[in-house]
């Protein structure tokens, strides 16, 4: 009776001491849920779910404050995949953040450009290129389109071209069938 | 059919006289086709009138134009060389003036246009300087990396730059080179008939990709139906350069893997190259261009098309790169009035071109001309009753039938869990579907759709990145900020404090009320002459001197007024002067201190700008003109 006792005891000791141990060694910095929520979050940093970045808003989703559908550029399948691992119900993306568009990027036009560096300040990414009084321009490549260089441009010279269909990003589509009329033989 | 092929082949292994070669699983024998355009020699086609050189012709990064619109250049001259580690450079095909640098159909599946090099030709067909190489006497690297210049890519359809391929690798040394020549795909003999015509070429390439590969030996794998080519592929190698090896024709023997399963047994693994294990595989065409760059000078400005189907008499053509489709069909005696459409590449495996109007390019080794009798409309797809035929034909042993299922619903990972990027898009499951369902498009669709979300992710990760960096940085500037700010109400403090311990001292020293002031009224005027020395650019003119009898508070409170009254001035001569400026047509300029030459720069960008704005205005002006 008492051996079982100790037996039992002993082993409590035992594992309670090996979970401490690995409870330091194994410490996970920071959040892993935001992390995996912020996997998913486009990066636009657009702020269009009402949340300074795409980070911001991971932290509020994991902290339970903002739905999953307030990210429009993430589209119908960003909702999807948050409903996933969140584990909770899909919704369709809630139109008050807006609609998602087909990727684009900002462009300025350089002969009205001032120089007036506040789209520089704006963005997001550092994707805009300039100092004062000297023309701007866009590294495409760095772009994400979130459009919040277009507020703040004092003489509107920047806009959003949506990136077209090329060779090199040219996708096979989804086999459709063709669907013929069948014409009536007249006799 | 292919059932009971296969059947039988296992049955009785070394069924006919392919005993020393190893069958892989599945494959099809679809309706060959072969015998219409190998009957005639192949035919030179003579220089058309334009060119059309697409930059996309091959695998990687598209090369960087060297010549501009108005250029004349020579045959065989440089157009653009290969930019970055996965490119091929591209040649003048004959000899003529570049008439356009624009965007036109190229013949790919999405049917849209890409830059091409526009070529007028002149007719005169003048050869550049060639420079040949004598690869027994220079080093191998010096000899891949002229290959480079040669714009020699793959030629039997995959175009994937050959000087990559034959970079050496010392981790894993080649130990044999594999030709393929198996040409499996029907309707196409291009390789068959130049095994024919030049088998002693092509053995003459063997022998310099083996050099440069290092490679011991060599195997020539040949289906059984070229029993010409093989013949005279025999008769090359007597000298022992090479070993002839026949495979029985199964599509799809002629992919790389699967032929190296066939001649050597060997299957290499999902995740390795056949390099990894030492076989480099390499198209018979291919090495006749090695050949022909190394012993002639030659880049790659030509390749030998099959034109074939629909056409009056099916043949095999050598065609100079960018010449207009109609000009080979219409050397082939013209397409029959009810063709439909064209195929570029095989019946299994090629695609339906855009249009007539698109140029052959490094890729094209095939031309069908097709009717709705030799390629009717797919019957419409029934569903799929999981028979499993795909799985049996599939020679990459997938289970299409579950990729299928993935790809339609689009479960992409879990497409990607079965290997679907291992498959090899050969059709072989489509053509025994008994659904006649379209499996590989299907495939096709998942595949750029997982590559497009892989590419999203790739750049939302830049993304994330660099916004992290962005808001470390803003982060780290306000702390800078915060810092001089407090350095700064530091001193102001220490300053304040010092001054307070003086005014305390004052009236403890004196106790009589007159001096009291008189030594105020010393303070002020000391500070106000302080303030005027700060003010180093000096005050206005108009600004009095600081009154040694003013009140010391009065003098306090003036001061900010005085300031602003300062600025608003500075203000105001600034705007006289842009105002000035503006009149006499100045527009200010920050280029005193630059460079001359920079200078210069600028002038002539003000001076096109100038122009811009004329005409802007004149087109306002005169909207009738325009």
């Amino acid at each position: 009776m008492l051996t079982a006792l100790y037996i039992m005891l002993g082993l409590a000791l035992t594992l309670g001491v090996l979970l401490g141990i690995s409870a330091l060694l194994f410490k996970v910095e920071g959040d892993p849920l935001v992390a995996r929520i912020d996997a998913i979050l486009p990066q636009t940093q657009c702020g269009q779910c009402g949340y300074p970045g795409c980070k911001p808003y991971a932290t509020a989703i994991a902290a339970g404050e903002a739905d999953i559908n307030q990210c429009p550029p993430g589209g119908d399948a960003g909702a999807r995949a948050l409903a996933d691992l969140m584990g909770v119900e899909y919704k369709p993306l809630n139109a008050e953040h807006g609609v998602p568009k087909p990727k684009s990027v900002a462009f300025i036009d350089e002969a009205t450009c001032i120089g007036c560096t506040l789209c520089i300040q704006a963005c997001p990414v550092d994707a805009i290129l300039g100092a004062a009084k000297h023309m701007h321009t866009i590294i495409a490549s760095e772009c994400t389109g979130c459009e919040l260089c277009l507020a703040p441009c004092p003489v509107d010279c920047i806009s959003m071209q949506a990136i077209a269909e090329q060779p090199d990003n040219w996708k096979w589509k989804y086999p459709i069938i063709p669907i013929t009329p069948m014409h009536a033989q007249t006799t | 059919m292919n059932a009971l092929l296969n059947l039988a082949s296992r049955i009785l292994p070394g069924l006919g006289r392919h005993d020393d070669v190893y069958a892989f699983n599945g494959g099809v024998h679809p309706p060959e086709h072969k015998a219409e355009s190998n009957t005639r020699p192949i035919a030179k086609l003579g220089t058309p009138k334009t060119l059309v050189l697409p930059l996309r012709q091959h695998v990687g990064h598209l090369p960087k134009v060297l010549v501009k619109v108005g250029d004349r250049v020579l045959k065989g001259q440089l157009l653009a060389e290969a930019e970055g580690t996965v490119s091929a450079a591209i040649h003048a095909p004959t000899s003529g003036t570049v008439t356009a640098i624009d965007e036109q159909v190229i013949p790919h599946p999405s049917g849209l246009p890409d830059t091409c090099i526009t070529l007028s030709c002149d007719g005169l067909d003048k050869w550049a300087p060639l420079q040949p190489i004598n690869w027994r006497l220079s080093d191998k690297k010096t000899l891949v990396d002229s290959l480079r210049l040669s714009g020699i890519v793959g030629l039997g359809g995959a175009t994937f730059p050959s000087h990559i391929k034959l970079r050496s690798n010392s981790q894993s040394p080649i130990h044999t080179l594999i030709i393929n020549a198996a040409e499996c795909e029907p309707y196409i003999t291009c390789d068959d008939m130049l095994m024919r015509e030049r088998a002693d070429e092509i053995v003459a390439g063997i022998e310099i990709v083996k050099h440069l590969l290092g490679a011991e030996t060599c195997l020539i794998g040949i289906e059984d139906n070229k029993a010409a080519a093989t013949e005279a592929m025999k008769a090359a190698c007597q000298q022992g350069q090479a070993l002839v090896k026949v495979v029985p024709t199964l599509y799809p023997s002629g992919d790389a893997r699967r032929l190296i399963h066939l001649l050597l047994d060997l299957e290499i693994p999902s995740d390795k190259r056949s390099t990894d294990l030492g076989v480099q595989v390499f198209n018979v065409a291919t090495v006749l261009a090695i050949h022909r760059y190394f012993a002639f000078g030659e880049p790659s400005i030509s390749r030998i098309v099959t034109v074939t189907g629909n056409v009056a008499s099916p043949q095999n053509f050598e065609v100079l790169f960018g010449t207009p489709l109609t000009d080979l069909i219409a050397a082939a005696g013209g397409a029959q009035d009810d063709t439909s459409h064209f195929i570029m590449g095989g019946p299994m495996m090629g695609f339906d071109l855009p249009s007539s109007q698109v140029p052959i390019t490094k890729a094209a080794n095939c031309i069908i001309a097709a009717k709705p009798d030799l390629f009717p409309a797919p019957p419409p797809a029934m569903p799929c009753i999981r028979c499993t035929r795909c799985a049996d034909a599939c020679p990459v042993n997938l289970q299409p039938q579950e990729l299928y299922w993935f790809a339609k619903s689009d479960n992409f990972e879990k497409a990607r869990d079965y290997k679907l990027f291992d498959c090899i898009e050969c059709g072989c499951c489509s053509y025994v579907c008994p659904s006649t369902i379209p499996l590989v498009q299907y495939y096709r669709y998942a595949k750029s759709e997982i590559i497009a979300a892989d590419k999203a992710k790739e750049a939302a990760d830049l993304a994330r990145e660099r916004n992290d960096f962005r808001l470390a940085r803003i982060e780290r500037e306000k702390l800078e900020r915060a810092q001089k700010h407090a350095e700064r109400a530091a001193a102001n403090k220490n300053e304040a404090s010092a001054k307070a311990d003086a005014d305390e001292a004052t009236p403890s020293a004196t106790p009589s009320d007159s001096a009291v002031s008189d030594k105020q009224a010393a303070i002020a005027a000391a500070i106000a002459r302080a303030k005027a020395q700060k003010l180093a650019s000096g005050p206005a003119p108009d600004q009095p001197p600081a009154s040694k009898t003013a009140a010391s508070k009065a003098d306090a409170q003036a001061t900010p007024a005085d300031k602003q009254a300062l600025i608003a001035a500075a203000i105001e001569r600034a705007k006289a002067a842009k105002l000035a400026a503006a009149q006499a047509g100045l527009a200010p300029k920050n280029t005193e201190n630059v460079s001359p030459s920079v200078q210069a720069e600028i002038k002539q960008t003000d001076a096109i700008r100038e122009k811009a704005r004329k005409l802007t205005e004149s087109d306002t002006s005169e909207p009738d003109k325009g």
